[in-house]
């Protein structure tokens, strides 16, 4: 399997009165046409890591990597004019919380007709078809009418359902999606991980899925990469995470609740074993 | 297992069309009975400044080289006899059927003269609201979208001096420069002595009658003495208005959305005029309207540096000659017009927008 | 125990050690930013020009000198001469007595009513509420330059009258921001053991409400002060704030009209004294917000 995506040694800082602080210190990952996991807790580095991939950590953010290519594409020689051709049609991003996400006075087909127009010059008429087959796609049984709502007419399964809709309807090759789950309701997340999953897989693209949640990304994805304090602390398959030899990841397993539970209390995470922190 | 809490986004109900002209209409009943309260005040404390503070409303109505007839005359026509209540209650209704009083400097009816007045004003506030609007709110966007470059740096100078420099003092700098020194613009007044009178006035607006007359040369003569005293009021619109997008702006700018638009390859432009842009254009009508509503204030210092014959001019010269009839009625006029476009800005926010509805 | 670490002591052994510390941090944090350094410094000298003006001045404010009428700027008069012969940038160095007068004196009457309005409002809440509160909204949706004019009108011309007819006109504002203030601590748990300890009404918003008001009301009242070294001009520009011989800049600007086109430097001069105090003001409170009330940024 070639690599759709190569990352060595990236690193994002930001300035602070104290000096250049860096968030991500340096993390290398390959990436074929998978599924590949990366977890964490907040501040962990994770979501400035999806998103210097799309270079979109604007100035004072500083982003430097020895190696960022994207099928053969350097992008970190690409011009803005240059990147903005990759964005959407070939790396597109599902993000958080459809409430903030979407655009909220303009319609959601309004929405996803830009994703595509913005790099496909169609037929107006096609291009409905198109959206009505892509919000299809996505499970959603009355296109014709969601099409024509605002955003906050909506529901927050339905809003990422939309936003799902919109990050593929260009046919992207690879797709972030940055916690796409956490901001909804637990009886919606399967189903929208569900479609995720479905559509990544028959279109044969490459998923880069952020979460803080490690039993979602194990089932979900084929690899996972586990970062803490912008480090890439543990990187296995996904069957093996019990296998897992880094003490964060092992407490992180550890402090995993399970059904048939004989413990008193869950162990919290003990810091101090492992350094960098 | 979780490492961080749960968000749960309660789903957004989907409201049906029909809850929307509810909700209109509520709005709408709601802005009615605001204004309508408001005016009360307005009336209450133009009474109360006319009829309770001066020692002697007789004497600050009649002027005090008026006779003992006149006096007495004037003293029962305002019903001062009466308790306080039905005074203001005869003010209150005298107000509503048009009734201002009579002006002792000009000798007609207040109301009579604020109609002749009034088009002058708003026709200058006009002219230096669409300045404001025209530079202001793209100088804000590009300040916004540029944020610390040098057009962001001439925005914040400009904002500051708009809320530091006295607006009559900026009109006198003009007339010295660009009147006196550079003869580019007319002087004071709205057209020059020969062209005074030529048209007969339809509308009252001078652009406006000299078009519909097809007097081309008055037009431009009144052009050219509008222009400086629109362009001060144009400055300090301009800078509120540029100060407040640029602050809408930033505030968009920040929000996910807007990322949103960046990864779907939308070129910037675009980002910054359709996503970020365009939410906040219901926020700035509010802006607007304020900044609408204040230059009709603002107009009472212009006009009397350029004696501009508005109502400005009006108010200070009856100021001037303790014309107090004159006093309370452009202040009643100006404040319920300030007040109208004040509520009726917020109203229509909530009416326009989407997220509102 | 160095001055500076008693400071910025953690945990102060006294009210007054934790309000000097508090005062420190704020004054070394407005000592970051030019700008705030700037407007201070505007205002340090205002200040001290008013007081020791008779030792600046080269000039009496009111001295005639038909001789000298409408010289233009020059070593000798450094901003010119008036009408009289007066030397203008005696009568400024005057002016920024009556100036620093006016601007006392409304914060000193407009900030405390408008304190205790919104204090006595947010408190009880209720009817006390909303008749207050509507009355402080008619203030506030009136134009304020119009109101005051209307006020100077029947109040009689001068210079006590225009800060009267301000001060009436600027108080909605600093209630409708006690008011806010107040509810947000209304319901805090000191307030409530106050209350269960049997302080009345007075004694919880004097003593424990009001402070808590202060620090959002210097900004603001600092950010206001602007707009009422403007409105003053303004009402003296007219003709109805402080009268002649009085060296008022809004005055001196008005009697400077007639000479706009010949004699420049007549009108000007007092403009430039209006803007520099003006931006004084702007440039403090903005460095006072950012360091105070940083939430309230744009509004």
């Amino acid at each position: 399997m070639s690599a759709l995506l190569s990352v060595e040694n990236l690193r994002v800082s930001f300035p602070t009165h104290r000096g250049r602080v860096e968030v991500v210190k340096g993390v290398s990952f390959e990436l074929g046409r998978e599924r590949l996991g990366i977890v964490g807790e907040s501040g962990s580095g994770k979501s400035m890591t999806g998103r210097s991939i799309l270079k979109l950590i604007h100035k004072p953010g500083l982003v430097t990597a020895d190696r960022m290519e994207f099928d053969g594409v350097d992008l970190r020689s690409q011009s803005e004019k240059q990147m903005r051709a990759i964005r959407g049609a070939r790396i597109s991003m599902v993000m958080q919380d459809p409430k903030f996400s979407l655009n909220p006075v303009m319609t959601v087909g309004e929405q996803i007709a830009e994703a595509l127009v913005t790099h496909e010059k169609l037929p107006r008429r096609e291009v409905n078809e198109r959206i009505l087959a892509m919000l299809e796609a996505v499970r959603i049984n009355d296109p014709t009418r969601v099409a024509g709502l605002y955003p906050h007419e909506v529901s927050g399964g339905m809003g990422q359902r939309v936003m799902i809709a919109m990050m593929l309807i260009p046919s992207p090759e690879l797709l972030i999606a940055d916690e796409p789950t956490s901001a909804l309701d637990v009886s919606v997340q399967a189903q929208v991980l569900d479609i995720i999953d479905d559509l990544v897989t028959t279109k044969g693209m490459g998923l880069i899925l952020i979460s803080h949640d490690l039993n979602l990304v194990s089932r979900y994805c084929d690899r996972i990469l586990v970062m803490n304090s912008g480090v890439v602390v543990e990187e296995c398959a996904a069957g093996q995470l019990e296998r897992a030899t880094h003490p964060y990841t092992r407490g992180l397993l550890a402090a995993m609740p399970v059904l048939n539970e004989q413990r008193e209390e869950l162990p919290v995470l003990d810091r101090t074993q492992w350094a960098g922190t | 297992m979780s490492l961080e809490p749960q968000l749960t986004a309660p789903p957004a109900p989907i409201s049906p069309n029909k809850r929307i002209w509810g909700r209109r209409a509520s709005a709408v009943a709601g802005f009615v009975a605001t204004v309508f309260l408001t005016f009360l005040g307005l009336l209450a404390i133009t009474f109360f400044i006319g009829r309770v503070i001066p020692i002697d409303p007789v004497l600050a109505v009649v002027g005090d080289r008026a006779t003992n007839a006149v006096y007495e005359a004037a003293r029962v026509q305002m019903g001062l006899d009466k308790p306080l209540v039905v005074q203001f209650f005869h003010y209150v209704v005298g107000v509503f059927t048009g009734d201002l009083g009579q002006s002792v400097s000009t000798g007609r009816s207040v109301a009579e003269d604020i109609s002749r007045f009034f088009p002058a004003t708003l026709e200058m506030a006009t002219i230096g609201i669409i300045i404001g609007v025209v530079i202001g709110v793209p100088l804000g966007v590009i300040a916004a979208s540029g944020q610390g470059s040098w057009v962001d740096q001439i925005i914040r100078v400009v904002g500051l001096l708009g809320y530091s420099m006295p607006a009559f003092w900026l009109g006198l700098v003009g007339l010295a420069l660009f009147y006196a020194r550079l003869r580019w613009v007319g002087g004071p007044g709205r057209l020059d002595i020969f062209y005074d009178g030529l048209v007969s006035p339809v509308t009252g607006l001078i652009l406006i009658d000299s078009l519909l007359a097809g007097e081309f040369d008055i037009f431009w003569n009144a052009i050219n003495h509008l222009i400086l005293p629109a362009s001060v009021l144009g400055f300090f619109s301009l800078a509120y208005i540029a100060r407040m997008t640029r602050s809408f702006m930033l505030d968009q700018l920040n929000q996910e959305f807007v990322t949103t638009a960046r990864v779907k390859g939308v070129p910037e432009r675009v980002v910054i005029w359709r996503h970020a842009f365009n939410p906040i254009r219901v926020q700035l009508i509010t802006v607007i309207g304020l900044s609408y509503a204040g230059l009709l204030e603002g107009s009472v210092m212009i006009e009397t540096v350029f004696s501009w014959p508005g109502i400005g001019n009006y108010l200070t010269t009856a100021l001037l000659n303790a014309d107090m009839n004159a006093v309370l009625g452009s202040t009643l006029v100006i404040g319920a017009v300030f007040i109208f476009i004040n509520k009726i800005s917020d109203v229509l926010y909530r009416v326009l927008d989407p997220r509102a509805r | 125990m160095s001055t500076r670490d008693w400071l910025l002591e953690d945990s102060p052994t006294s009210r007054w050690q934790a309000n000097a510390g508090r005062a420190y941090r704020v004054f070394t944090a407005l000592l970051r930013n030019p700008l705030s350094v700037l407007g201070g410094v505007i205002i340090l000298v205002l200040i001290l020009t008013a007081i020791f003006a008779p030792w600046i001045a080269p000039y009496s404010a009111t001295g005639q000198s038909l001789g000298n009428r409408l010289l233009s700027p020059s070593g000798e008069h450094w901003m010119g001469t008036d009408e009289l012969g007066r030397d203008i940038f005696s009568r400024v160095i005057y002016g920024s007595q009556i100036t620093l007068t006016i601007v006392g004196l409304v914060a000193l009457i407009s900030a405390p009513l408008g304190l205790l309005v919104g204090a006595i409002a947010g408190y009880f809440g209720g009817w006390t509420d909303r008749v207050l509160m509507g009355f402080t909204d008619i203030f506030l949706s009136m134009p304020k330059l119009i109101l005051a004019l209307a006020f100077v009108a029947a109040l009689g011309p001068g210079i006590n009258n225009a800060i009267i007819a301000i001060a009436i006109t600027s108080w909605p504002a600093y209630a409708r921001i006690a008011r806010a203030e107040t509810l947000t601590i209304r319901n805090a748990e000191f307030i409530q053991a106050v209350q269960l300890q049997g302080a009345n009404p007075v004694r919880v918003i004097v003593q424990h409400i009001l402070p808590l008001c202060t620090s959002s009301m210097i900004v603001r009242v600092t950010l206001d002060m602007a707009g009422v070294i403007l409105t003053a001009a303004g009402l003296g520009f007219i003709g109805l704030g402080a009268q002649p011989p009085l060296p008022e800049w809004g005055a001196m600007i008005s009697r400077g009209r007639t000479f706009i086109l010949d004699q420049w430097w007549v009108a000007t001069m007092p403009g430039f004294a209006i803007i520099i105090v003006s931006l004084g003001f702007c440039f403090l409170g903005d460095g006072l917000r950012d360091v105070l009330d940083p939430k309230s940024e744009g509004k």
